[in-house]
């Protein structure tokens, strides 16, 4: 049985639609500091790439991926185990026919999926950057936004089954992702790492003796302007996912935009006292690498938690990110150049596991997406079974259609095209035109 | 396959069993095994890349 649909009022409907505009800001602060992070050789590449990725996801979605996520109340394939109803994908209309488009839930649910696919779709392009060709980003991006992205979006915010462990099986609320720690940090981090893994680091990135050399990015303005435009389309994206899917009060947007700031800045400060202290000097890029993992821990509680746990999320999200970036690089040597799997993915993944810490949630405080009754004690379980379903079924998914791929359209630009720079090969300009550049980086690849 | 496996093991201790303690016993041994698995793939992309270079 489908979960009860949530009804809004008019005012909750109008501050939804506002929230929601403000969601491509933060689309624009994570291009800019995926660029910024990037080589200047490849950064109208990674700009163009960002247009285009974000264009690909919301047709995609639009075509067939609104319809397999559907809505709370909505139509849905149902099957019963001893009993119980576990939903596992919408049944709605391809191109959202049958969808109310006039502020209905449903309809806000396919504005906000629209605008949140293409925020997932964005973070793979910061491990990509430098070598991941414009074609293939917008081939894997369909498959995200066409099949990954919608399937989780269902169980987690359209009454699917890891919404509905609470009223099914006692797990305390179901599993509680209001901004999309989990449905879009998260997924779009592990596609990020799938994709990291495929294509393999950048040339010159590794020694011979496996040791990692250091390739800056190019423009740190762009980066921490980056971190102040994603602010604030994080308050419409942590603000109307819990209106919209936890039926949060209207009046709770206060505490909810408090908690997403604090937790941004006590993470990104975090991450510049841990490298003032490990290297003398505090890091431009950690440190908006800790901005975006605050954000990103900030969205699965940021109606539930007090502003006092919000900085306590805040400051476990900076020292994981800070530390966790140079485990991927040193240990693991996974040439991620944007941070985009510690900042997205690790703290996504602590976000939805603070839930389970920090989260007193008042009686009848989350009335939509089938998070009724359940003990308060099975809430961590339920977060925990959230998190294995990312890294056990997501991560596997994201990395076969990846791969497969690969397979058939290699991802990977040629090595010809990574020393001349991703904008003069795939584009045939580059950002920069002024600056001073060797005669043969004009060559084009095709005359 | 570890990773699916340990996912597997999470599902099915949620809908076959009731006592709280050993639902969650056996999700948390669910999730171990996708620790695992993890890692076994670091260490297989580790490997490739070293091939690679």
């Amino acid at each position: 049985m489908p979960a009860p649909a949530p009804t809004l009022s008019d005012t909750a409907v109008a501050l939804c639609v506002v929230l929601i505009f403000l969601i491509p800001s933060t689309a624009a602060g994570i291009a800019l500091i995926n660029t910024g992070l990037g080589r200047s050789h490849s950064a109208a590449h990674l700009m163009m790439s960002s247009l285009c990725v974000f264009s690909t996801a919301a047709l995609v979605y639009f075509i067939c991926g609104f319809s397999w996520q559907g809505f709370a109340g909505g139509p849905a394939h149902v099957f019963t185990i001893g009993g119980r109803g576990w939903n596992w994908i919408g049944a709605g209309h391809f191109f959202l026919r049958g969808v109310a488009l006039e502020g209905s839930p449903a309809s806000l649910a396919a504005l906000l999926g629209t605008l949140s696919v293409g925020l997932a779709a964005l973070i793979p392009l910061g491990s990509g950057a430098d070598r991941w060709r414009l074609g293939a980003a917008c081939a894997s991006t369909a498959l995200l936004a066409g099949w990954t992205y919608p399937l989780f979006a269902h169980w987690v915010w359209s009454g699917g089954w890891l919404a509905q462990l609470g009223s099914n099986y006692g797990l305390g609320r179901g599993f509680i992702d209001a901004g999309g720690s989990g449905t879009i940090q998260v997924v779009g981090g592990l596609t990020a790492l799938s994709i990291a893994w495929i294509l393999g680091a950048r040339q010159g990135k590794y020694t011979l003796e496996g040791m990692p050399t250091a390739i800056p990015g190019h423009n740190s303005v762009f980066v921490l302007f980056g971190c102040m435009l994603a602010l604030l389309g994080w308050f419409g994206l942590n603000s109307a996912g819990a209106i919209l899917f936890y039926g949060v009060a209207p009046g709770q947007t206060a505490l909810i935009a408090i908690n997403t700031a604090i937790s941004a800045a006590a993470s990104a400060m975090t991450a510049a006292v841990i490298t003032r202290t490990r290297f003398a000097r505090p890091d431009a890029s950690l440190a908006a690498n800790g901005w975006i993992g605050g954000l990103a821990a900030s969205s699965a509680g940021c109606a539930f938690v007090t502003p006092l746990a919000a900085v306590a999320i805040g400051i476990v999200a900076g020292t994981l990110v800070t530390f966790s970036v140079e485990w991927f690089e040193l240990r693991l040597s996974i040439d991620d150049p944007g941070g985009a799997i510690s900042a997205h993915a690790m703290a996504g993944l602590w976000g939805l596991l603070s839930v389970a810490i920090f989260v007193r949630t008042p009686a009848g405080a989350l009335g939509a997406a089938g998070a009724s009754s359940g003990s308060a004690s099975g809430q961590w379980l339920a977060q925990v079974v959230g998190i294995a379903t990312l890294i056990g079924f997501v991560l596997p998914l994201t990395y076969g259609l990846n791969l497969l791929l690969n397979y058939f359209y290699p991802q990977r630009v040629e090595p010809e095209g990574e020393r001349q720079g991703m904008d003069l090969f795939e584009l045939g300009a580059g950002a920069y035109p002024e600056f001073v550049t060797h005669s043969d980086e004009f060559t084009q690849r095709r005359t | 396959m570890l990773l699916l496996a340990g996912w597997a093991i999470v599902l099915a201790a949620v809908a076959l069993l009731a006592a709280e303690a050993l639902r969650a016993a056996f999700v948390l041994a669910g999730a171990g095994v996708e620790v695992l698995g993890l890692a076994l793939v670091a260490r297989a992309q580790l490997a490739a890349q070293g091939e690679h270079d």
